[in-house]
């Protein structure tokens, strides 16, 4: 947490400061994607979609944020 | 027999849910998202295997592969494909298993990058770890029936055998491994990898293989889309020719007229 009352996370390897108190939900949001089509590990872990809006984002989080792509053979 | 009416209820059935078509195709390397779904169209495949990636932080806006392949029409199999580790196979699934909703994957784990090889080893563990965490995972492994059996103990839900390296398009290097794995399975087996052309294809399902997995033989063909059909028309032609049961191979000729009555 800083002075100006924003986090310091990382998303898919880059580094981004978002405000304090908002949820996993409105951070995926935020970087223009939709909570209901992508999947998010926080930390190594899986968030369940179902606890996305109810979950605080945290000073330091390290997220990787995935979707579904075309897969070769 | 009536082999006709056996092939009017012909289905296969992994882990629980039954499908018609006994290809599986792949959603890589296409030259188009568009050209991509035309192409699963035309093979009449069910199921596709999916990677996950991912998002692009800076395109939010890319198309997605959901926009033009309808994961309620079709089964998306998330696939682990371009992992090395059973640490990093078995995170992936479980990232994918919170993006689709369903336990049905396919594990690979691979050894090396040259030949695309598995991990033995890495896959049989991966697997158990799956399986405890409840996944249902079809495994893609070498052409070993010891490895196989191996792999179904584990709880694999399907055993995935490669037909050759992975993109080579070679087509089936050892039908004897393959058909021992087919033999001795109580799961249903898929040759997966190695297909380069329609019978190719076919011979897998000569060889009693429940199905085929494929992706470069149809997005690499110079027509993709006509690809795709032959490839479906070869799936089932291959498996009719098994449930028919071929003739016996003789060393010399044989007449097909009566020799009887010759003037």
């Amino acid at each position: 947490m800083t002075l100006d009352h924003t986090l310091q996370v990382r998303i898919n390897g880059e580094h981004r400061r978002v405000n304090d108190g908002i949820s996993i939900a409105e951070l995926v949001r935020e970087i223009g994607f939709d909570p209901a089509r992508v999947a998010v590990e926080r930390n190594l872990t899986v968030v369940p979609r179902s606890t996305l809006a109810e979950t605080a984002v945290e000073d330091g989080d390290d997220y990787e944020i995935v979707r579904f792509v075309g897969e070769a053979k | 027999m009536n082999v006709q009416g056996t092939v009017g209820a012909d289905t296969w059935t992994v882990a629980r849910r039954t499908f018609t078509s006994r290809l599986i195709v792949g959603t890589g390397k296409y030259k188009s998202l568009q050209e991509n779904a035309a192409a699963v169209e035309a093979s009449g495949a069910e199921i596709v295997t999916v990677a996950v990636r991912r998002v692009n932080i800076s395109n939010p806006d890319e198309p997605m592969l959901t926009d033009f392949i309808d994961p309620k029409k079709v089964t998306y199999l998330p696939n682990t494909a371009g992992c090395f580790t059973a640490d990093d196979a078995i995170r992936t699934l479980r990232l994918a298993r919170e993006a689709g909703g369903w336990n049905l994957v396919k594990l690979e784990v691979l050894g090396e990058a040259k030949t695309l090889y598995p991990d033995m080893r890495e896959t049989l563990r991966a697997t158990e770890v799956l399986v405890k965490e409840g996944f249902e995972p079809m495994v893609y492994c070498v052409d070993d029936p010891i490895a196989a059996k191996q792999l179904e103990e584990a709880g694999a839900v399907a055993i995935m055998p490669l037909g050759a390296p992975i993109g080579s398009g070679l087509g089936i290097q050892n039908r004897v491994t393959i058909r021992l794995i087919v033999e001795g399975a109580n799961v249903p087996v898929l040759v997966d990898a190695g297909v380069g052309t329609a019978s190719d294809a076919a011979q897998a399902m000569e060889l009693g293989c429940d199905g085929v997995l494929m992706n470069t033989a149809i997005a690499e063909a110079k027509d993709p889309v006509t690809m795709a059909r032959a490839m479906k028309a070869a799936v089932e032609a291959g498996r009719l020719a098994y449930l028919a049961g071929r003739m016996q191979k003789r060393r010399y000729a044989d007449p097909s007229s009566p020799l009887a009555g010759l003037i």
